[in-house]
């Protein structure tokens, strides 16, 4: 690691077309699979933990592969942490809004009051509806710890 | 003291093992854990939510409190990462 | 559930643990303990917890291994005990 640290400092560290070509190869088709984890989870495993996490990867595998400012510059930081807000927002404010309907709080069936599908189907929707939101908050939490953790804190210089 | 430490450790796993001997068998459906309310969210869970993997049915519906706080301690986490480590480089 | 598929995941999980608890290189460590999780990964997928295992590979074996590489990274490779 020493060795790696020194030569880090010469040039930039993981600079390998072999890698780099490989990567940006397999990021769209990561970032789809995540996509299809958080959506699809309500007929095979997987749900919005899962898929958030493997959304995170993609950002984390292209700071790995190039450096971390082409990995901002796809998802910059300030976006990142308003996403992560986001995502847990929208997870308590459908239990909110279940509880502002007159329900029970996250009783996803008092959303049947806004659009009249049924209990059942808005039960499977608020499900969905709060998975996307785990997933999001997971994705932008997961990339800013590597961030974080990778660059010292800087944002500069990174693994 | 490294022989103690190991000792130590030693007897810990053979307590837990003695103790696995008590578990209820693989998969046992009659077993305390699987008899509560495994069995009601088994038979009503699709029709109450439509959805088909119970996984997701029972972690975003029926305990939906567990994966909001869940996610709110991920939160935190991250929350607590970014205000210790984040600074503007000088 | 196989008992032999069972006992072969089981040993080797304890391998990797005193391994990943011995080694004096950290990086070392962190790699074992990548095979650690996609072990366990391997023992729940094989009891039929597939959510479970779909979690453990993802968060164990992928995102909390690159953290400790980053933190690794960001202090020392060696461990002093």
């Amino acid at each position: 690691m020493k060795l790696l640290q020194e030569r880090v400092k010469d040039r930039p560290a993981g600079e390998n077309l072999i890698i780099r070509t490989a990567v940006r190869l397999m990021i769209p088709f990561i970032q789809l699979y995540g996509l299809y984890v958080i959506v699809h989870g309500h007929y095979s495993p997987g749900g919005g933990f899962q898929g958030g996490v493997v959304l995170g990867a993609s950002f984390i595998l292209l700071a790995l592969a190039y450096d971390l400012r082409t990995s901002l510059r796809f998802m910059s930081e300030r976006v990142n942490a308003v996403l992560g807000n986001v995502g847990v927002l929208i997870y308590t404010g459908t239990g909110l809004l279940c509880a502002l309907l007159g329900g029970l709080f996250l009783d996803y069936s008092a959303l049947d009051r806004i659009l009249p599908l049924g209990p059942v189907e808005w039960r499977s929707l608020g499900i969905f509806v709060v998975e996307v939101g785990v997933g999001i908050a997971v994705m932008s939490i997961m990339t800013s710890l590597f961030w974080d953790l990778g660059s010292g804190g800087e944002m500069d210089e990174g693994l | 003291m490294k022989a103690f430490a190991f000792l130590a450790t030693l007897a810990t796993g053979v307590a837990l093992l003695y103790g696995t001997k008590d578990f209820a068998a693989w998969g046992d459906a009659a077993s305390p854990a699987s008899s509560h309310v495994s069995p009601v969210y088994i038979e009503r869970a699709v029709e109450q939510t439509h959805v088909p993997n119970l996984v997701t049915a029972i972690l975003g519906d029926y305990r939906g409190y567990d994966t909001m706080f869940e996610t709110v301690v991920i939160y935190c986490a991250g929350l607590a990462v970014v205000c210790v480590l984040r600074r503007q480089k000088s | 559930m196989i008992w032999q598929l069972d006992l072969l995941i089981l040993a080797l999980v304890v391998v990797c643990a005193v391994a990943a608890i011995n080694t004096r290189d950290l990086l070392g460590a962190v790699v074992i303990f990548g095979v650690y999780s996609f072990l366990m990964c391997l023992l729940w997928a094989e009891m039929g917890a597939v959510d479970v295992a779909f979690t453990e590979a993802t968060v164990g074996a992928g995102i909390s291994s690159v953290l400790f590489i980053a933190a690794i990274f960001r202090t020392t490779r060696r461990s002093k005990d």
